[in-house]
């Protein structure tokens, strides 16, 4: 199915060198057109419905295909069976559909579907309030689904790097053969601000690594080659614990636990890899302060400011949030007095932090739909240094 | 008549006409004795064999339950095994990604209408080029024999053990009103219907789909003294009504009966035609954002 | 004529029901697997009708006409 004769590049190419005032929900769209995304389906909630828009708009000038489907579980289906038939494709919710779409993302990353979901997570639980913006699913970003796994997760904060991010997480979908989430808060996906798209050809997207001849696609190696509908290989895909063919197998304790290692393996063996955070005053930091999405707005306001009455502060902005850096965080643990996480979430990340590191770990949680201030955040960090 | 070493090579010839369409290496199926799966697996390998569609291009999904078993592992076709409830939308993707493929869903009716109802009628509603075999054995048979939207009323299951309270889907019925363009109803006794139903629905475009009762000795059949398959296969011969006869009869007379036939053949837009033909437009037409108004600079 | 695959069958009995022309009976031989499977007692009436052929649940019946 895949768009082989570049018309997407002669349509993306005329956005390129220009710059234009949009919402984080159409970046991410536009850097997922660019990544050669040509398959959406999903279901409208808000604050995601702008991504599905643009989608449907877009889609079609790219030989691309929107289909809203019926619900969120619905959704998520649509896009694994048109992976599978060669496509690259994504989905994009809020809490709750991102809640009804968690038994797909476990059937994703069981039978190592590339494909991307996003959500821009809205305050909950439950219906919340469904027009403010939040960062209440970070723990469920991780282990929503059941079952032992690993998950990619991404947090942008600004509009450009909903773009940078869009295209990002394909890439990272294709080279482990996994779903990525992009973990978006309302306040990003619905800010505006200016952005910058390049031209097609100075970006690196990555390919899909097909089959030859007889590889495995269940196995073989770390991250086997994929494979799609249609060239005669009769594959046989499945949720169900698996041979390396891909072949049901559940009688056997041996082939679950060479599966199930090596599906947790491929992202925990490659985690300094796809790691990725921002370093501010870090050098000679004794007080830092992490964040991610749109905290680290606010808080970057603050830290500049405790630097300017010559306070030793840093910040470590998280652009990956899962694989969490581990490494990081450990070695961080034993240079620094604190470490201080303002989240718009009662203490999430901060509890991950906790685990790698020996130092005292402030949360600084807000809740309620409205983002820190600086204020807020200059506040907490004063008292600490 | 051939002698023995003739008859040897015969059926060597012969015994390949269908196993090209199996997985040998996983046979003989792990359905039970008398279970109609096999007979729906069967009939289904005769229907593309003498249709003469290559296994190549074919594309067989399904959810979770023992009709789920039919195309997987058992058919030798590229084969998709979702979650409960959910090999149509799973479909609705890969049919749009290969349109030039001939898109299959063979699974049961806990879980094309129970869990999966509202991807039933949406897809039936869509009209998308998609064809779905829905085996129904009235009740959720590879769990033990739940009661299901299936199961008739006051039948004791393993969850209504004091008989059941709610009454049955009449699922062609229903994909009929929703918008499917072709549905039919038969049973595992009616074979030579069956396969011919499939053929129709596997070279006619659009949504097509057919209920096939089936019998689950196992787990419901032993409930209601129909010890064996071929027991409830009886009732099947015994209970059919033609839909041409049925629309003759009272609803007193037709208690307890299955009526079989033909109840959709028309024709309607397809919804992967209408994306194809969308894509032609706008890209012919160059509607779209022009950057010299959106950007900025 | 008929071939039997006694190996796949599963004696669910339906061929000997469901042949209209009663050619099968179940055999008192057990299979590996613990089940009776068909014989065909009354091959001369058979019309290849195929009937059995399209109803076995496990392809052990193979009708070739010649």
């Amino acid at each position: 199915m895949r768009n082989k004769n570049n018309i997407d590049s002669e349509y993306l190419n005329r956005f390129a060198g220009r710059s234009y005032f949009m919402q984080g929900d159409e970046a991410i769209a536009y850097g997922s057109l660019y990544a050669g995304c040509d398959f959406f389906a999903g279901y409208p909630i808000t604050p995601a419905s702008e991504i599905a828009e643009v989608m449907a708009a877009e889609l079609p000038h790219v030989d691309g295909y929107y289909i809203q489907m019926e619900d969120e579980l619905a959704s998520l289906s649509a896009v694994i069976g048109a992976v599978w038939g060669g496509a690259k494709g994504m989905t994009a919710t809020s809490g709750p559909g991102f809640s009804l779409m968690q038994e797909n993302i476990g059937y994703a990353l069981m039978t190592e579907t590339p494909c991307v979901i996003v959500n821009v997570q809205r305050s909950g639980p439950s219906t919340g309030q469904a027009t403010k913006p939040a960062q209440g699913d970070v723990m469920q970003a991780r282990w929503g689904t059941h079952g032992d796994h690993e998950i990619i997760a991404l947090s942008p904060n600004s509009v450009q790097e909903c773009f940078e991010l869009g295209i990002e997480a394909f890439n990272l979908a294709e080279e482990y053969r996994t779903p990525v989430i992009i973990l978006m808060d309302g306040e990003v996906g619905h800010m505006r601000e200016k952005i910058t798209m390049p031209l097609l050809d100075t970006l690196n997207i990555r390919e899909r690594r097909l089959a030859e001849d007889d590889e495995l696609i269940f196995g073989g190696e770390l991250i086997p080659p994929m494979a799609e509908f249609g060239q005669g290989r009769f594959i046989h895909i499945t949720g169900s614990t698996h041979k390396e063919t891909g072949i049901r197998d559940v009688e056997t304790q041996e082939t679950h636990e060479i599966l199930v290692s090596r599906l947790c393996k491929k992202i925990k063996d490659n985690q300094d890899k796809i790691s990725r955070y921002e370093e501010i005053y870090m050098e000679d930091a004794e007080v830092v302060v992490i964040s991610y999405g749109a905290t680290s707005r606010p808080a970057k306001g603050a830290i500049l400011r405790a630097r300017n009455e010559g306070k030793k502060i840093g910040m470590l902005r998280l652009v990956t949030i899962w694989p969490f850096p581990e490494h990081k965080l450990t070695e961080l643990g034993n240079e620094v007095k604190k470490i201080i996480v303002p989240e718009m979430n009662l203490g999430q990340l901060s509890r991950e932090i906790e685990r790698f590191v020996n130092c005292e770990v402030i949360s600084v949680p807000k809740i309620g739909g409205i983002a820190h201030t600086i204020d807020e955040i200059y506040s907490a960090i004063i008292k600490e240094v | 008549m051939a002698n023995e070493v003739d008859k040897k090579e015969i059926v060597e010839k012969h015994r390949h006409r269908l196993y090209k369409y199996l997985r040998e290496e996983v046979l003989p199926t792990a359905f039970c004795p008398g279970c109609g799966c096999g007979i729906v697996l069967n009939c289904f390998a005769h229907a593309v064999d003498e249709l003469q569609i290559d296994p190549k291009d074919m594309v067989a999904v399904t959810g979770i339950g023992c009709s789920s078993w039919i195309p997987s592992p058992y058919l030798l076709v590229d084969t998709l095994h979702t979650t409960h409830g959910r090999p149509i939308p799973f479909a609705t993707g890969v049919k749009v990604a290969n349109p030039d493929k001939t898109v299959v869903v063979i699974a049961g009716d806990g879980d094309l209408i129970g869990i999966g109802g509202n991807h039933l009628i949406h897809a039936a509603r869509r009209n998308i080029d998609i064809k779905v075999f829905l085996v129904n054995n009235l009740i959720y048979g590879m769990t033990g024999g739940q009661v299901a939207p299936t199961t008739p009323s006051g039948i004791p299951t393993a969850t209504s053990p004091y008989g059941n309270l709610e009454h049955p889907f009449e699922i062609a019925e229903l994909v009929a009103a929703a918008g499917a363009t072709y549905v039919t109803r038969w049973t595992t006794y009616h074979v030579f219907p069956l396969m011919e139903s499939m053929q129709k629905a596997l070279t006619k475009k659009g949504f097509s789909f057919i209920e096939i009762r089936s019998p689950c000795p196992t787990s419901y059949g032993r409930k209601i003294d129909q010890k064996r398959g071929s027991d409830t296969m009886l009732e099947y011969k015994e209970s059919s009504v033609r839909i041409q006869d049925a629309a003759k009869m009272s609803s007193e007379e037709l208690n307890g009966k299955i009526i079989i036939g033909k109840f959709v053949d028309k024709d309607k837009d397809e919804f992967t035609d209408n994306l194809r033909k969308l894509n032609q437009k706008v890209r012919n037409e160059k509607i779209g954002r022009d950057p010299e108004e959106w950007s900025l600079s | 004529m008929i071939e039997i695959d006694e190996e796949l069958c599963k004696g669910c009995e339906i061929c000997v029901d469901f042949c209209p022309l009663k050619v099968f009976e179940i055999s008192q031989k057990i299979n590996s697997r613990g089940y009776y499977p068909p014989v065909s007692v009354n091959e001369d009436v058979c019309v290849g009708c195929r009937l059995c052929e399209l109803m076995c649940p496990e392809f052990s019946i193979i009708i070739i006409n010649e």
